[in-house]
């Protein structure tokens, strides 16, 4: 399988604050590649130097093969952009901006134009002021989904979306799939992460912190247990476990979580006590974000 | 308003006390004003300072002050004249020294008014500010509350500080209080009428139309009732118009005070209607319903787009050259007439007039000033690119295949050929104005035409500045009009100033040829286009590296 993205070691500053600090980013072809992070994490600034708008200060990012900085012209024909606050022209109406997109782009699928305006209910007779943000938001789903384009990089696409239009929203982008498209999809909604993407990378403070499939990431990461013993279990025994963190003993009751490699080793040790009762809850992608957000910078 | 207040109270308005709607007027007020501590009391200084710094300049070209009147009022009394700044109140010298800025100064108070209540109403609406504070403990009728007690406070003020001014370079009191209320009159009056405007649609653009557009109609009526003269049917037009109220006080002549009732009755009832529309419309929307557009779009490129952008701005800027063009050509005649009287003559002399014919003198001064407002429009055509830039639209356009060197240069040629246009149509307007004096309309046309494209190179060097701002250090995009503020006040007082010759020549417009009358000198035109392109070329370079965003 190609690579559609690769970035390496990406680095940026804006004079003392450090944007990127060696992000690392690996998009295959065809898949949607979910890019979370909180607010100020770096991944606007990536999708900026993934478009050439901004320069990197150090590493190498790869888009589609081509040097996104020095390629413009040849790589934009080839994707489309949607940013997180989309700002239009105030008397240009939704219609017009968005065959204004196409057209710079070297003409639009007139079916799928169409098509996309129904789906997303947009009026495209609005002048750019009066819609509001979620229209606004619309319009440029619309004029990117409505492209001949092989890859779509967008920005917390969803912002301002009803349910009913993030709905819509995920469909698209899995025909988009289907038909071959490659989807980075920045994003803040975990839910909407979870059922569409096929990887996810986490970033904070400009380096990426995890990186794979959910299944991966799950398996990464701690899975809670909570057990009934027969025999009373020792705090210190069980905290003294390899990949367990935050056991509560009291007596027979033991909660703890565990590193999803460590499993076997801890049930084998309580098994040692005698099971009466068991239940895991393996991680969801939420705990997964939260947790890596939990972790302090100094320990990625 | 209590049907109403029950109508609006889910929009989050139940902290709201009592039914007044002005909760948190005074808050309001006291952020608008912090907002607007440069730019009130800067104009209300600006305008004092004019009307007591011309009316004392003429004070000192008539030591003997008998001296004015008679033949000068005669010429002062030309309709075209009379038609930009209407009548001369009276034969004194106070008046004479004062007519050029009441009406002038009166629709600078009115812009100084609309400007106020636009800011603090339509303006924030549109951004979404009002509804962060409208869900705060706000009334619904407070931010227009404001925004109006703070406009009224701005036309009062400058109204009291350009009196007091008047005063005190020697003019009549009972005048000076007299010009006071005349710039009421009108001040007030904008305010009622934007705050009307700001109500009636959806946008701080269409607001701009509505009150502007309402002074144009104001300023043409008066000027046709003031030129058809006193006995004309269409005198009463000047009554019409609210310019024409504060014309009417006549300041140094007729001094009619009592019109000040007028115009506080023109803004208490345009307020009344404002605050009416106020309780009738929802927030962020405006009385009138926005029109839609097409659905389909005929823009295709990038410079499409530039040209699309630019083409109202443009359209209003055409308008008014060929407006500028026409007033000019018209003052031809006059300018002649000016001369056979001796105390012009006087005049001319002691303000240092050049060589060549007086009416040759008059239009190349005049094609200078129209050639700075060709730059001006030039910089607001190219730092146009940083507005695209911060508001975000620019990222969209570069992530089209559309390159960041195509953008820029479609920005810089769409400014270069504006700007010759405009110099062309008023240069063309004049011609053909002066040609009917003349008897030579072709001939005429053609000098002109040169003469205002003979200023190119230096408006070409202001917008290459601006490209170069943008490009290179984009922050500091806004510094584009400080450097054209700067060529002009070499250009027009360096010499006064007596400042040495190689700092007036940092101004481009120095290195222009005194056209018509004068002999063209090419070189340094050259000089200016290639000094121009350079400047733009390190600009384009700057931007094509630079982070965008």
């Amino acid at each position: 399988m190609t690579s559609a993205i690769q970035v390496h070691d990406l680095r940026k500053t804006f004079g003392r604050t450090i944007a990127l600090d060696g992000l690392d980013l690996d998009v295959q072809t065809g898949e949607i590649h979910g890019f979370l992070g909180p607010n100020g994490s770096g991944k606007s600034t990536t999708l900026r130097i993934l478009l050439g708008l901004m320069r990197s200060d150090g590493g190498t990012a790869t888009l589609l093969g081509g040097d996104p900085w020095r390629e413009v012209e040849t790589l934009h024909r080839r994707l489309a952009y949607v940013p997180g606050d989309v700002a239009l022209w105030p008397t240009l109406t939704g219609g017009e901006v968005i065959d204004l997109l196409g057209n710079l782009r070297g003409g639009i699928n007139e079916q799928r134009r169409a098509d996309m305006i129904e789906r997303f209910a947009l009026d495209p007779t609005k002048k750019g002021r009066s819609y509001s943000k979620g229209n606004r938001q619309k319009v440029a789903l619309v004029a990117a989904l409505a492209a001949d384009v092989e890859l779509l990089l967008l920005d917390e696409p969803t912002s301002g979306l009803d349910p009913l239009m993030e709905a819509v929203f995920k469909d698209a982008v899995r025909e988009f799939r289907a038909q071959g498209g490659t989807v980075l999809l920045s994003s803040h909604i975990l839910s909407e992460v979870e059922s569409v993407c096929d990887r996810v990378s986490i970033i904070r403070d400009g380096r990426n912190v995890e990186s794979g499939t959910l299944a991966q990431l799950r398996h990464l990461s701690h899975t809670t247990i909570e057990a009934t013993l027969e025999r009373p279990a020792v705090q210190a025994e069980i905290t003294a476990l390899p990949g367990v963190t935050g056991a509560v003993v009291s007596g027979t009751h033991v909660t703890c979580a565990v590193e999803s490699g460590h499993l076997g080793t801890v049930l084998q040790h309580l098994g040692t006590h005698g099971i009466r009762s068991l239940t895991s809850a393996p991680p969801t992608l939420e705990e997964l974000f939260m947790e890596q957000y939990r972790v302090p910078a100094a320990t990625p | 308003m209590t049907a109403s207040s029950t109508l609006s109270a889910p929009r989050g308005r139940q902290r709201t006390t009592a039914g007044s709607g002005l909760t948190g007027t005074a808050r309001l007020l006291r952020l608008a004003g912090r907002r607007d501590r440069v730019l009130i009391p800067v104009s209300a200084l600006t305008l004092a300072a004019v009307v007591a710094g011309s009316a004392q300049a003429t004070f000192d070209l008539y030591p003997d002050r008998s001296m004015a009147g008679g033949a000068l009022r005669e010429t002062l009394d030309n309709p075209a004249i009379v038609a930009i700044y209407g009548p001369v109140a009276s034969a004194t010298i106070d008046a004479l020294a004062t007519f050029k800025t009441v009406l002038m100064g009166g629709v600078f108070l009115c812009m100084l008014a609309y400007v106020v209540v636009r800011r603090h109403t339509r303006s924030e609406e549109e951004e979404g500010r009002l509804e962060l504070l409208g869900s705060g403990v706000v009334g619904r009728r407070a931010p227009l509350a404001a925004a109006v007690l703070l406009a009224t406070a701005a036309v009062l003020g400058t109204a009291v500080l350009t009196t007091l001014g008047a005063v005190a370079v020697g003019l009549d009191p009972g005048g000076s209080v007299a010009l006071g209320v005349s710039w009421t009159v009108m001040g007030l009056t904008w305010v009622g009428v934007t705050a009307v405007a700001a109500q009636l649609t959806e946008s701080a653009r269409g607001t701009a139309g509505f009150a502007l557009g309402a002074l144009a109609v104001a300023y043409m009526l008066r000027a046709l009732g003031d030129a058809a003269g006193d006995d004309s049917p269409v005198r009463f037009l000047t009554w019409l118009s609210p310019l024409g109220w504060g014309e009417l006080v006549q300041p140094y002549g007729a001094n009619r005070t009592w019109l000040l009732l007028v115009g506080v009755l023109a803004y208490a009832v345009l307020l009344l209607v404002a605050f009416a529309l106020l309780e009738r419309r929802d927030l962020g929307a405006g009385v009138l319903p926005s029109r839609p557009g097409p659905a389909r779009g005929s823009v295709r490129t990038v410079g499409g787009l530039t040209r699309r952008l630019a083409r109202g701005t443009l359209i209003g800027w055409t308008v008014g050259f060929v407006v500028l063009g026409v007033v000019v050509g018209s003052l031809g005649g006059s300018v002649q007439s000016f001369v056979d009287s001796p105390e012009i003559a006087d005049m001319l002399r002691k303000l240092g007039g050049g060589s060549g014919s007086i009416t040759d003198t008059f239009f190349a001064t005049e094609l200078r000033f129209a050639a700075i407002g060709a730059a001006a429009l030039g910089i607001a055509l190219t730092t146009r690119m940083r507005t695209e830039e911060t508001t975000g639209r620019l990222e969209a356009v570069l992530a089209t295949p559309a390159t960041r060197l195509q953008w820029a240069m479609s920005h810089l040629l769409g400014a270069l050929a504006a700007t010759a246009f405009v110099l062309a149509v008023v240069g063309l307007a004049a011609g053909v104005i002066d040609g009917q004096r003349t008897g030579d309309v072709g001939g005429s046309a053609a000098r002109m035409l040169g003469a205002a494209l003979s200023a190119l190179p230096a408006v070409w060097v202001c917008v290459a500045v601006a490209v170069l701002l943008v490009g290179l250090v984009p922050r500091l995009t806004g510094l584009a009009w400080g450097v054209l503020i700067g060529f002009l006040v070499l250009g027009e007082f360096g010499v006064i100033m007596g400042l040495p010759s190689w700092l007036t020549a940092v101004s481009p417009f120095d290195h222009l040829s005194q056209l018509p009358g004068g002999t063209l000198e090419v070189a340094p035109l050259v000089g200016l286009a290639v000094v121009a392109a350079c400047i733009a070329a390190v600009g384009l370079t700057g931007l094509t590296r630079r982070d965008i965003g």
